[in-house]
């Protein structure tokens, strides 16, 4: 399952990173050797083995349904870059 | 006064408590030692001030006969736990400037022990990376270094340097693939992963979170004991944090190993395994033998397979929790053109190499027609590694292993810089034990040819870090080495 340019490209956009076009060609290399090393995983027979999620057995606890921490808004605001009228202020994004 | 960093924090307690010395000159004898190693690049952020405050309050406390298990004992906290009020970075460019405005559940219960904090430690930028050279603030100098600079380990690279350099009584540490365990080995200190589970991961800034896992650093397995008590517990906050009770683990101390029965893992008998470190390995269970444990060969046949697996996993995860930086609610923002660049501007400008190569192979391993290739074959994967300590801890009660195939390295190292999977390598003999959940605990055996620490790692069944405490009491005590400069 070899990575061409495309799909470092796709990768990087979901990623909401940017690969400078003269870097794609050493990325591309470089995704490659590690997929070509974790490849060996393949050889492991799977077909009946069910997929570890966690390690911890614990069953969710519930919590009453109440306020623990409320009215916060200043503490959650006071480390955004731009805020504005008490909410996070973001670029245009409706025309 | 310098002596004073030499006590462990054991010792450190004993004499506050018989008035020997105050709070506040133990305190002022750590900001001296501070001062004079800065050059080790251990701290990112001094509180001096804030420390020789709450020394001051200690010391009423103890005058008083009161106080915490850890009352006035100085500590360093690795800059991954979010603390109220004090910069919080992950040693990433992406989180400069962020002043949490709340506690880690595992910091507020070292404060709430009495514990003194001197400032945060430097560590691989979110504990990504082997060597602590990826952190936005430069790598840490091992302080064993001679006359070139070597890597102080990583992730937790501040943490173990500080704790070696007699810089601070002892120090958090979180290890996702052997971030406590590689580090301590390398800096020739003591340091315990525990059980996933046991310490909460409210506060700490997420890497992956299946692994992660608070443990303490410090200059003996003693020191461990009495900090790990006082770090775990389960915390409703947490939902991953267990529902079990926290023992004093200092009360096993010095119990009889009688009987116990040790494995060691043919699999760990790696090919090009460096000579000393095998020698060190087979003379730790010899030790242990002449205790009266009992040596048994166990198999872990999975465990070569297991870095692969961490490899998928472990960016997977990390992919999933740094998406949250965006430039929006906290950290660097780079302005763009549109929400989508803005996000890209600044995601590009904050995120360091290593951390967005983990990014986009976690993004890539859990994209559309690669989850079930890559993501889900891992996970099957991981259950067999998790499986194969379930069947060996049949056979035996604690599995004996080095923590690192090699002592420290040059820091800058062509082999390691040039492919990333080199790097990874390092992590060969901790990451089986981050992916089972296991606790693991690494302390020093001795000095190799170079007059460099080496480690040995000591694993046991979940939620027995007490069986791993009473072995390493003991190895610690027979093999007379004290790795802390």
């Amino acid at each position: 399952m070899a990575i061409d340019t495309q799909t470092v490209k796709r990768i990087a956009f979901l990623s909401r990173l940017r690969v400078e076009d003269d870097k794609i060609a050493a990325a591309e290399e470089e995704f490659n050797k590690i997929l070509d090393w974790v490849e060996q995983l393949q050889e492991v027979p799977t077909d009946d083995v069910e997929p570890l999620i966690s390690v911890n057995e614990n069953h969710l606890v519930l919590r009453r349904d109440e306020v623990t921490e409320g009215n916060q808004a200043e503490a959650v605001l006071a480390n955004a870059p731009m805020k504005e009228y008490g909410y996070f202020a973001v670029p245009k994004v409706v025309e | 006064m310098t002596e004073l960093t030499k006590l462990t924090i054991a010792e450190a307690r004993e004499g506050l408590k018989n008035k020997e010395f105050t709070a506040s000159e133990l305190t002022e004898a750590y900001i001296a030692k501070m001062n004079e190693c800065r050059k080790l690049n251990a701290f990112v952020c001094e509180t001096p001030e804030k420390a020789l405050e709450r020394a001051a309050v200690s010391q009423e406390k103890i005058a008083r006969g009161e106080g915490g298990d850890l009352e006035g004992i100085p500590l360093g906290i690795k800059d991954l736990f979010c603390t109220a009020g004090i910069a919080t970075t992950a040693c990433s460019n992406i989180l400069k400037g962020f002043v949490p405005p709340y506690e880690s559940t595992v910091t507020s219960k070292l404060l709430a022990a009495g514990a003194n904090f001197l400032g945060k430690l430097n560590l691989d930028e979110f504990a990504m990376g082997g060597s602590n050279e990826t952190s936005a603030f430069g790598p840490v100098v091992n302080p064993w270094s001679k006359d070139i600079p070597l890597v102080a380990g990583g992730s937790s690279g501040g943490s173990a340097a500080a704790v070696a350099a007699g810089m601070c009584a002892g120090a958090t540490g979180t290890d996702t693939g052997g971030s406590i365990r590689q580090p301590s080995a390398y800096c020739g200190v003591t340091g315990i992963k525990p059980t996933y589970g046991r310490c909460s991961r409210y506060g700490i800034i997420a890497f992956a979170s299946s692994l992660d896992q608070a443990g303490p650093i410090a200059k003996d397995v003693r020191d461990c004991a009495i900090m790990l008590k006082n770090m775990a517990g389960y915390d409703a906050k947490d939902a991953t944090s267990a529902i079990a009770e926290v023992p004093d683990f200092e009360k096993v101390l010095g119990a009889d190993i009688k009987g116990m029965r040790i494995g060691i893992p043919q699999e760990y008998r790696v090919e090009g395994l460096d000579k000393e470190v095998a020698a060190y390995w087979d003379k730790a269970a010899e030790i242990l033998k002449s205790r009266g444990a009992e040596i048994v060969d166990i198999s872990l046949p999975h465990t070569k397979y297991a870095l692969a697996t961490y490899y998928i996993i472990a960016p997977a995860e990390a992919s999933s929790n740094l998406a949250r930086y965006d430039g929006l609610r906290y950290g660097n923002r780079v302005e763009g053109t549109h929400l989508d660049d803005m996000y890209i501007n600044s995601r590009t400008a904050g995120f360091g190499r290593e951390v967005k190569r983990r990014i986009m192979i976690g993004t890539y391993v859990l994209s559309a027609g690669y989850y079930d290739a890559y993501y889900l074959k891992a996970q099957k994967v991981r259950r067999l590694i998790r499986d194969d300590f379930v069947k060996a801890f049949e056979k035996c009660d604690l599995i004996l292993t080095p923590t690192a195939p090699t002592a420290a390295f040059p820091i800058g190292d062509k082999s390691m810089q040039e492919n990333p999977i080199t790097m990874w390598l390092n992590d060969i003999f901790t990451v089986s034990v981050s992916l089972a959940g296991l606790p693991g605990l690494s302390l020093p055996i001795g000095l190799n040819a170079n007059g460099l620490p080496l480690g040995m790692q000591l694993i046991g069944r979940a939620f027995d870090e007490e069986n791993v405490f009473k072995a390493a009491f003991a190895l610690e005590k027979d093999a007379a080495f004290r790795g802390v400069k």
